[in-house]
């Protein structure tokens, strides 16, 4: 099995996904977008960064590549697909995912560790969690405000499709602890299969021990249990 | 065949928070502007050909809705002028 990590002109997290795969056992390799996918891909990271250095909007320009049409369709055929950070910004304006990622409350970019609540534990990416169980990420982005008309996030909580919401140390959903102003504190949300998933927080800054938290680890190992199953 | 101007104006959804115009006006009224509210947007101006001003219209209605707005946070709006 090989992880697609798909490369764009200004991805910077791309090296660090795939070292955190492969430090967990799972095959990765970086794939140039406009190369397309390896015939043999059976998950697909969108890593972070600064695609297209954010012209227009964060994520837009690389929504629109071509490689994203072969990811949409991987991702219809089951195929695992992350998005994050600028991954998960990309993944809202490719429609892989519902709402956008928006200028941060704070007009900021910010750069800290934040606790995040697990709103489900039944998903590939949460598998490795509790309910409820409250774990610690990085953030690094100025466009992370999750932002949804009321009537679709009333949906989307409805059936189930928040992930990760923003939260303090004791999984209290307080506007303090929500670092960027996302709507109902939203962090992570899952698109039409729950093989689909995007997130601004960073779970493969989260995975080498030697860096302190692994928090993240369990995020990435759906893609050992994608290929187990 | 007509050479037009199509000027796509993009704008956050009333009620969708804009951090960067809520900084602006903060930062006119530190200069002394008394002013009562600020929304910001963006203007794009696109120069092509089509049959007639409805083709134009209908072309860069396109572009805003494939691209250059989102339509999940923004509104927006075509004018387009010969040129």
């Amino acid at each position: 099995m090989t992880v697609a990590v798909v490369r764009f002109g200004g991805s910077n997290c791309d090296r660090d996904a795939e070292r955190a795969l492969d430090r967990l056992g799972i095959d990765a390799e970086i794939v140039w977008h406009e190369d397309g996918l390896p015939a043999d891909t059976t998950g697909i990271v969108v890593p972070g960064g600064f695609s297209y250095g954010d012209y227009l909007r964060a994520g837009a320009m690389a929504a629109h590549s071509p490689i994203m049409t072969e990811v949409r369709e991987a991702a219809a055929d089951g195929v695992p697909v992350l998005g994050i950070c600028n991954g998960a910004q990309i993944g809202c304006e490719s429609g892989l995912t519902p709402g956008a990622f928006t200028t941060n409350e704070s007009a900021r970019f910010q750069c800290e560790h934040v606790h995040l609540r697990v709103e489900r534990a039944d998903t590939p990416w949460t598998a490795a969690y509790e309910d409820g169980e409250v774990i610690e990420l990085p953030i690094a982005h100025g466009e992370g405000r999750y932002e949804l008309d009321d009537d679709r996030l009333t949906e989307l909580e409805i059936e189930g499709r928040v992930l990760f919401r923003y939260c303090d140390a004791d999984g209290e959903l307080t506007p303090e602890a929500n670092p960027n102003g996302s709507k109902h504190n939203v962090a992570g949300v899952l698109g039409e299969r729950e093989t689909v998933a995007v997130l601004m927080p960073h779970p493969e800054r989260a995975t080498l021990s030697e860096l302190g938290a692994t928090d993240g680890r369990g995020v990435l190992r759906a893609f050992a249990d994608a290929t187990e199953s | 065949m007509t050479a037009y101007t199509a000027t796509v104006t993009v704008r956050l959804k009333r009620g969708v928070l804009d951090p960067e115009a809520e900084t602006t006006a903060r930062a006119l009224e530190r200069l002394g502007f008394a002013i009562e509210g600020l929304r910001s947007a963006d203007r794009f101006e696109v120069d092509l050909e089509a049959e007639d001003a409805d083709e134009a219209i209908a072309r860069a209605e396109e572009m805003a809705e494939r691209l250059l707005a989102n339509p999940t946070i923004h509104d927006y709006d075509v004018e387009v002028a010969e040129r």
